[in-house]
């Protein structure tokens, strides 16, 4: 466990609307320097766990500390140290790119000539310093991306927070994205993100959480999380358009567990090519073979039963 | 420092610095037409048989044209743009994620549309000016008029705009509320000249309570008492509007 003060420290916090149940009482502690990931799918309360910690949403029960401060009373004073990276875009497309930065500084009440030096920097760091003067609609979808990246970091945040900050992107600029965020991280911003990518969350996070219906079904370093909930690698089979009932059952007993999906076979062992020898040992022709690491996506299939990104 | 809702009028100055001149121009052309077209045109009709006395059909109609025109930029800025913000841009959900609270949302943005009709009325009652409608100084006093009346519009109408889900309802809104306002609240025909019960609702539009105020003003005409009561009235939807505007921005944006 990290050391010191938990920057965010939240106990039993439940938010509740009529009555759908969006966060079932979690416990999460959020510590200063680290990169803290909520990883789940669609609706398991990841956004609504983000929305409170931003002070946009109050909770239904439970306490949350947000640097040492309440959100329902301190909320102007906590959110003028956050940086806020929604998830969905919400630019000001009558502003240029630069002007976007620099009302935005306003907010929190930055001199005018600090906010222009600022943006520019902020501009460089994102590498939009020769779209300044641009226009935001022409942008793609990573450079606004990037761009509301850099309106979060107008205050100097202490704690940045990210939902799903690569959703919708190619895989070139997300991974633009990872390489600004992880040199944010070692500048020493603590970062808050949300995903459903488990490779983000791998790439991203020193510790997370996996979140399923509100709940938190499992927690720590993407590494111990894979070490403690699955094997070292999987072994997927596929066997064309065929039913794979009969093949499953031949599996069985083969590596240290066997996991029906409804396209592939997952073989979970710590030896992956073993496991694949062996299966072809039980007389089974699968149409592809493939031994790989295993991942978080393995770790959420375990503890939800269900994949990933449905 | 400055206060937070200046900050939030000046991300709106800053994107009004590029569109001024077309919005300026507008609110130059529109008075210039009305002026032809009623005061020229209709006017000699109108002046011909007698009805208003006195008074000339131009110096009537012009305070009227200049409330209206209030009316209708308050509620041109108070529609889809507050809405857009929310649905389309989604810069309000921006804003409340930093040191902003509602109020300074809501005032800001109140602020930059209470500049907005100033500008607007102003030029307006410089272009009839130009054409030799404006007889008194006290003229200037439509101006905070037209303050009031636009936040007696604006306000109820962003209440309004943040709670829709689509833009149908303000086509809605302007047929059969701000057309017919400005058709019969005053602005064009004295109010005494229809049946009792489209009377009762002119009064109660906050437009005919501008529309008087403006004229007293032109024509230097009204009495004191009275002329607080327009303006108190004007001010009591302004207040219960920016009330209902606060509830209605917090419930969209805080949840």
């Amino acid at each position: 466990m990290p050391a010191g003060q938990p920057l965010i420290s939240a106990r039993s916090l439940v938010k509740r609307f009529g009555e759908l149940v969006a966060v079932d009482g979690i416990d999460v502690d959020v510590y200063p320097g680290e990169a803290f990931g909520f990883l789940g799918p669609n609706g398991a309360g990841k956004s609504s766990t983000m929305r409170m910690i931003g002070c946009v949403s109050t909770a239904t029960a439970g306490t949350l500390r947000v640097l040492g401060m309440d959100p329902r009373t301190d909320g102007v004073a906590i959110r003028a140290r956050l940086g806020v990276c929604p998830q969905q875009d919400s630019l000001d497309p009558e502003l240029t790119v630069r002007e976007n930065l620099t009302t935005y500084a306003r907010y929190f009440g930055v001199p005018r000539r600090v906010a222009r030096a600022r943006a520019d920097e902020l501009l460089e760091f994102v590498q939009l310093a020769e779209r300044a003067d641009s226009k935001v609609d022409p942008l793609s979808g990573g450079m606004k991306r990037r761009l509301t990246i850099a309106r979060a970091l107008v205050n100097e945040p202490q704690i940045v927070l990210l939902d799903e900050p690569t959703t919708g992107l190619d895989p070139q600029a997300r991974h633009l994205v990872w390489e600004r965020l992880f040199r944010l991280k070692q500048q020493g911003v603590t970062l808050v993100l949300t995903t459903h990518y488990m490779d983000e969350a791998e790439q991203l996070c020193d510790r997370l959480v996996v979140m399923d219906n509100g709940r938190i079904v499992g927690e720590g370093s993407p590494r111990s999380l894979i070490t403690e909930h699955v094997t070292r690698e999987v072994v997927e089979l596929r066997f064309g358009d065929e039913p794979l009932d009969a093949p499953a059952s031949k599996l069985a007993g083969l590596g240290e567990r066997v996991e029906v999906l409804p396209d592939r076979i997952l073989v979970y062992a710590s030896d992956g090519d073993a496991a694949a020898a062996a299966v072809h040992e039980r007389q089974l022709t699968p149409s592809s073979v493939l031994v790989r690491r295993s991942t978080l996506e393995d770790v959420f299939l375990h503890l939800t039963g269900r994949t990933l990104v449905d | 420092m400055a206060h937070p809702t200046l900050a939030v009028l000046e991300s709106d100055l800053v994107a009004y610095k590029r569109t001024w001149r077309g919005s300026a121009l507008s609110s130059f052309i529109l008075p210039a037409l009305f002026m032809l077209g009623f005061g020229v045109g209709v006017g000699q009709f109108v002046d011909a048989g007698g009805r208003l006395g006195q008074v000339s059909y131009v110096d009537y109609i012009v305070p009227g044209m200049l409330a209206s025109t209030a009316m209708q930029v308050a509620f041109g800025e108070a529609t889809w743009p507050v809405m857009g913000r929310f649905i389309w841009i989604r810069t309000y959900h921006a804003m409340v994620a930093a040191p902003l609270r509602i109020i300074d949302i809501v005032t800001g943005d109140l602020l930059f549309v209470l500049l907005r009709v100033v500008v607007s009325t102003g030029v307006f009652l410089a272009v009839t000016a130009a054409f030799g409608a404006v007889h008194s100084v006290w003229s200037l006093a439509t101006l905070p008029v037209a303050v009031l009346l636009g936040m007696a519009t604006a306000a109820p109408v962003f209440a309004f705009a943040a709670v829709v889900e689509t833009d149908s309802y303000f086509p809605l809104l302007m047929r059969f509320v701000v057309i017919p306002m400005s058709l019969f609240a005053g602005v064009f025909f004295p109010v005494e000249s229809m049946p009792f019960g489209l009377q009762v609702l002119a009064y109660v539009s906050p437009l005919w309570h501008g529309v008087e105020l403006c004229r007293a003003a032109t024509l230097g005409t009204g009495q004191l008492t009275p002329l607080l009561g327009h303006a108190a009235y004007l001010a009591l939807w302004g207040l219960v509007g920016f009330y209902l505007a606060l509830r209605s921005f917090r419930r969209r944006l805080v949840v």
